[in-house]
């Protein structure tokens, strides 16, 4: 059941992308130029998204177990450090040169698109790649 | 400014928007887990026993969702400006930067804003401000 419910929420989440154009790199390129002619379809998303967000994250948070019996797992770091600014920074660079982040470039994947194959393989490596300097560090 | 009235998609983006959210109120609800896509992805590179189902049964959901939209509607046309170069050099800062950052336009932009997260807000003005700037840079200073 767990596993159908989490393909489920793929699925709706991918659905939520390609409606909301979200899913298209020049729409949030659109979006990101705020100096050329702005395309303010995205602050919309956000919105739609926060407004459910925040009823069920109210629910959530009052509950230890979900509805199907797991536990709720949400996060409890509130650090806001260098490692976090710096992070944010670089995704934002590389979501400003492509418009593609996570979850689209994933849906992308769905479409057939070549490019979203490189990107999502990229970003792949690139994950690894904090993988093994996190490793590096911890055995110092 | 100016106002790109003929590229905005108010209703759709709105509605578009809520089945996200959606999708992330499922997932907190019935899985316990945050619908973080660099998150959900990113544990798969360090693979734990009974922690690899929930995340290839979500990746999976949303590569089959433009062809279930397909059932439903036309999906939406799209464009992909980047060159290959810029591609893998913008795939490579994601990956790495969504994993310092412990979250990305999902994990930290929607859930991490519905949960009222000091932390998320401070991750999320980070990355849309350094989105912002990277177009800004791109487009009216390179020129490209």
């Amino acid at each position: 059941m767990p596993i159908f419910t989490s393909f489920l929420a793929g699925l709706v989440f991918g659905l939520g992308l390609v409606l909301s154009g979200m899913a298209n790199p020049a729409k949030v390129l659109g979006f990101l130029d705020l100096a050329g002619s702005w395309d303010p379809s995205l602050a919309l998303v956000m919105l739609g998204a926060i407004a459910v967000g925040l009823v069920a994250f109210a629910i959530a948070k009052r509950r230890k177990i979900s509805f199907l019996g797991l536990p709720i797992n949400l996060p409890t770091s509130r650090h806001i450090d260098r490692r976090l600014l710096g992070g944010g920074l670089l995704f934002g660079i590389g979501w400003g040169i492509a418009g593609f982040c996570p979850g689209p470039a994933l849906a992308n994947l769905g479409m057939g698109e070549v490019k979203a194959v490189v990107f999502v393989a990229a970003m792949l490596v690139g994950m690894a790649l904090f993988e093994f300097l996190e490793h590096r560090r911890r055995a110092y | 400014m100016t106002i790109d009235w003929s590229s905005f998609t108010p209703y759709s983006s709105l509605a578009g928007g809520m089945l996200i959210g959606l999708a992330a109120a499922m997932f907190i609800l019935l899985n316990g887990r945050i619908a973080g896509i660099s998150g959900v992805l990113g544990g798969l590179l360090t693979p734990k026993k009974g922690d690899v189902g929930w995340r290839l049964a979500f990746i999976l959901g949303i590569i089959c969702a433009p062809a279930a939209y397909a059932l439903l509607a036309h999906v939406p046309t799209r464009q992909i400006d980047a060159g290959w170069g810029a591609l893998v050099l913008a795939g490579l800062l994601v990956g790495l930067g969504t994993r310092y950052g412990a979250g990305c336009t999902s994990g930290h932009g929607v859930c991490g804003l519905s949960r009222l997260s000091p932390r998320s807000l401070a991750a999320t003005a980070a990355f849309m401000g350094a989105g912002f700037l990277t177009v800004y840079v791109i487009r009216h200073v390179l020129g490209i």
